[in-house]
């Protein structure tokens, strides 16, 4: 199974909740930190790392040798990582989202596959809970490749919690595509259901079934649990704004240990979640707070 | 000689366009202020990437020798310099007046991107 945290609103307690829950379940989970431009469940999960892998895209090196500035490689590049300018074809590397059709198209061959480095993926344990998580190169805007190769770490025997990053953009949409279950962390304040909206709006078309957790859920308004209950989003859980926690949380403590009555919560997280994977269509749920 | 001007306008009157991948006109020029081409940019104008890229490769293709226009960013200016077009940079006003400074040479011409990407 797998499990995707997302947001829209970044600071609402994605890491909190994905760090919490992947211990709770032991052997039985693996957390893969997805937010590969700041990954920081690390913090909280202090995990032993023991692998390292770099991850590469393919970008165009042209021999111009056998280039006959056809031309047909800037054609078809949506992104103009290559181009030709008079007798000279240049390549914007950076640029490159890796697709392989210019060297696809041309008819001289005259394309060859070089690459660059997005980041690396990073493999370990924290305690007996399997731990993944992408490092996004400094300087590199792409982070959706990366996110893929975290995500081929996904075992399916396993129930497998993707902490996502905030937006509702295409790092967001890579992450929890395929999930089997899209918990949404928010918080009860005007920005926090503004960015739910738009978050719920992006993912919804991937038909995954989806929950809400109201985080700091004493302050603010009721808007995002009217908003719920429109929507038939399950209230799943709802955390008060609480200075134990928050001075956990200061001191990279997972909420499960700065507050230890939340461990027997996490577990009825987990069980209800399972449930609605195998029941989907479950209507609003009043969380108990 | 073919002049490049970044402009706002279809005309020599109209205001310079500061941006260069993201004008909305190129206008190709002689030195005497005739206009030869009248290119629309609206393609690249609203291109999510790309455009100083793009931008290049249309002055490039017209045989365009010099561009005049307020900034140029790393990946146009690439484009432009592959391509032998001399870049004047920081100009301002109408077109008319730019061309005037290109004529008494009262241009500034980039030795680099004057900005940085994405400006």
């Amino acid at each position: 199974m797998v499990i995707a945290i997302a947001s829209g609103k970044g600071g609402t307690g994605k890491t909190t909740v994905a760090t919490s829950l992947a211990s709770v379940l032991g052997p039985n989970g693996r957390l893969l930190d997805c937010d590969v431009e700041e990954p920081n469940c690390h913090i909280f999960m202090n995990p032993e790392l023991d692998t390292s892998v770099a991850v590469n895209l393919p970008v165009p090196v042209v021999d111009m040798e056998k280039c006959s500035l056809c031309g047909k490689c800037g054609e078809v590049c949506r992104f103009s990582a290559i181009v030709l300018i008079g007798d000279e074809v240049l390549t914007f590397p950076e640029m490159c989202h890796g697709c392989g059709g210019c060297s696809l198209l041309c008819p001289e061959k005259a394309i060859a596959e070089g690459s660059r480095l997005l980041g690396v993926v990073e493999t370990g344990y924290s305690g007996a809970v399997e731990f993944v998580q992408g490092r996004l190169r400094v300087g590199e805007a792409m982070s959706p490749p990366l996110i893929k190769a975290v995500k081929e770490k996904i075992d399916p025997e396993k129930i497998n919690i993707l902490d996502a990053p905030p937006g509702a953009s295409c790092p967001v949409i890579t992450t929890v595509k395929g999930a089997d279950f899209i918990l949404m962390v928010t918080e009860p304040t005007p920005f926090g259901l503004h960015d739910l909206r738009i978050a719920v709006e992006a993912v919804s078309v991937l038909g995954a079934a989806m929950g809400v957790i109201l985080n700091r859920s004493d302050i603010g308004t009721g808007d995002v649990e009217r908003y719920c209950k429109e929507r038939s989003l399950p209230l799943l859980m709802k955390i008060p704004h609480d200075r134990t926690i928050a001075e956990g949380y200061a001191r990279g403590e997972l909420l499960i240990d700065a507050a230890p009555q939340y461990r027997e919560r996490f577990v009825d997280l987990s069980a209800h979640i399972a449930e609605l994977v195998r029941q989907p269509g479950e209507s609003y749920v009043e969380a108990a707070s | 000689m073919r002049i490049a001007v970044s402009a706002m306008g279809r005309d020599l009157d109209a205001d310079l366009d500061p941006r260069f991948g993201r004008a909305m006109y190129f206008l190709i020029l002689d030195p005497n202020g005739t206009i030869e081409e009248v290119i629309e940019n609206s393609t690249n104008m609203n291109a999510m990437k790309g455009a100083g890229i793009q931008a290049g490769k249309i002055l490039a293709d017209k045989k365009v020798d010099v561009l005049l226009t307020g900034h140029c960013g790393p990946n146009a200016f690439k484009a432009l310099n592959a391509a032998g077009i001399k870049v004047a940079v920081e100009l301002s006003g109408t077109v008319r007046e730019a061309l005037e400074r290109f004529k008494r040479t009262d241009v500034k011409f980039a030795g680099g991107p004057n900005v940085e990407g994405h400006w």
